[in-house]
């Protein structure tokens, strides 16, 4: 109850994974820690930026990326747009 | 001897330093207070700290003055290359969300300041929140270049280009209460048009009396507490933990209303206590919601479920309490 954030998008085939770290060493959260080959040990904790999928040679990663930001998704909505963008925004 | 090329290279270097001038300090305090936002902006480009040579490290930045002064400020003693990268002037985290801080302009920006030349190394140090954007394996293809990343915070990074190692803790994200209370400026600056809007409607439509003080009350509960108190208030969900110290903010001007009007009948007093009670922790909630996007770890699909879960509830809650506000004036 009143937990949004225990599932998320974030997904990762161990098959494909060949021990590299990197998705460890960009994880600001500590999602993943490598012992070998990486392995999940805080998936809750993903807050979905991407920096894993993204810097992951193998493509074993795979997550919607996006920002978390509740402002700018409203007012993309209230606009008619699909894709969120804080242009107009908070951050700076 | 100097070959034309690197006389000409060494040109586009720009020197800097780790000094923080007063000029620099007012510009943080509008930064901070969010005037004039997108205007805090540095030149793109290869900057030179200290007396760096060709073996000097080479760290990777964004254009806005709060993430390059916290760089520059961080290496005062040290030789090093800052390369500025165009993310419009926006901070790091946010531009790699955007893609703005991101493989093909720090591979753009590598080729353009003539990097190759100036360094005989190949490796850039990034900022870890910069990974979002940056493919490293992608940035080693297209430039030569492999890039590093450092720690999270440029207040390790001396230590770690001493050490040439980072531990767990400078990699994690921390969010304290100093991170949170200093966006209090900037979250306050950006509802103040809106709020002004809805002051001057509700004093045309005659309820501004009704709702003034629950509207005040949600303002101060959302965009000062609930910044300061986020991680003891109750439940995981931003909406909820708004509600819930909404409800609490209301208790006050609840309080008050039972004690001032003693005279008046008791459904006139509980109309008037659940109108307070709906209008303050919807608004509160609403506005709790919206922090969201200042936190370092909501995700995109929990935010959209939070959206779809609770917006409806809080337009609902709100609408209740403004009808009831109204009915009280009229009655």
């Amino acid at each position: 109850m009143f937990d949004s954030y225990r599932v998320n998008t974030l997904e990762y085939d161990p098959k494909l994974c060949n021990g590299c770290a990197r998705c460890s060493t960009v994880c600001p959260h500590g999602v993943f820690t490598v012992n070998g080959i990486a392995e999940i040990i805080n998936l809750e904790a993903c807050m979905e930026c991407g920096a894993c999928q993204l810097n992951c040679p193998q493509r074993a990663i795979r997550v919607d990326s996006g920002v978390g930001c509740a402002a700018a998704m409203i007012w993309s909505a209230l606009r008619g747009r699909k894709e969120t963008s804080c242009s107009s925004c908070c951050c700076g | 001897m100097l070959s034309a090329t690197t006389v000409a290279v060494q040109k586009t270097v720009k020197p800097t330093s780790g000094l923080i001038t007063w000029a620099n300090r007012w510009d943080h305090i509008l930064a901070r207070l969010g005037v004039r936002r997108g205007n805090h902006r540095v030149e793109p480009g290869l900057y030179s700290i200290g007396h760096p040579d060709h073996d000097s490290p080479v760290l990777v930045s964004a254009n806005y003055t709060l993430s390059f002064d916290a760089l520059r400020f961080s290496l005062v003693g040290a030789d090093a290359y800052i390369l500025v990268l165009d993310t419009k002037g926006i901070n790091v985290w946010c531009a790699a969300g955007k893609g703005t801080f991101g493989t093909d302009e720090l591979v753009q920006r590598v080729k353009g300041t003539g990097l190759l030349n100036v360094v005989d190394h190949r490796t850039l140090i990034l900022p870890q929140l910069g990974a979002p954007g940056v493919s490293a394996h992608e940035v080693r293809e297209r430039s030569g270049f492999r890039v590093k990343y450092g720690p999270v915070r440029a207040q390790d990074l001396q230590e770690y280009l001493l050490q040439g190692r980072i531990t767990p803790e400078m990699r994690r994200v921390r969010f304290g209460v100093a991170d949170r209370a200093v966006l209090i400026p900037v979250e306050a600056a950006h509802i103040l048009v809106p709020l002004l809007v809805v002051v001057t409607v509700l004093k045309l439509t005659g309820v501004v009396n009704q709702i003034f003080n629950p509207a005040v009350a949600a303002v101060v509960a959302g965009i000062v507490l609930f910044p300061l108190l986020l991680p003891w208030i109750p439940t995981r969900d931003f909406s909820t933990k708004g509600f819930i110290l909404g409800a609490v903010a209301a208790l006050p001007l609840i309080f008050r209303d039972v004690l001032s009007i003693p005279q008046i009948t008791w459904w006139r007093v509980s109309a008037q206590v659940l109108s307070t009670l709906l209008l303050v922790s919807s608004i509160t909630a609403y506005l709790s919601l919206n922090f969201t996007g200042s936190t370092t770890f909501t995700s995109r699909s929990g935010v959209r479920r939070e959206i779809f879960r609770y917006v409806p509830v809080m337009a609902v809650t709100f609408m209740i309490g403004l009808v009831l506000a109204v009915l009280l004036r009229i009655f």
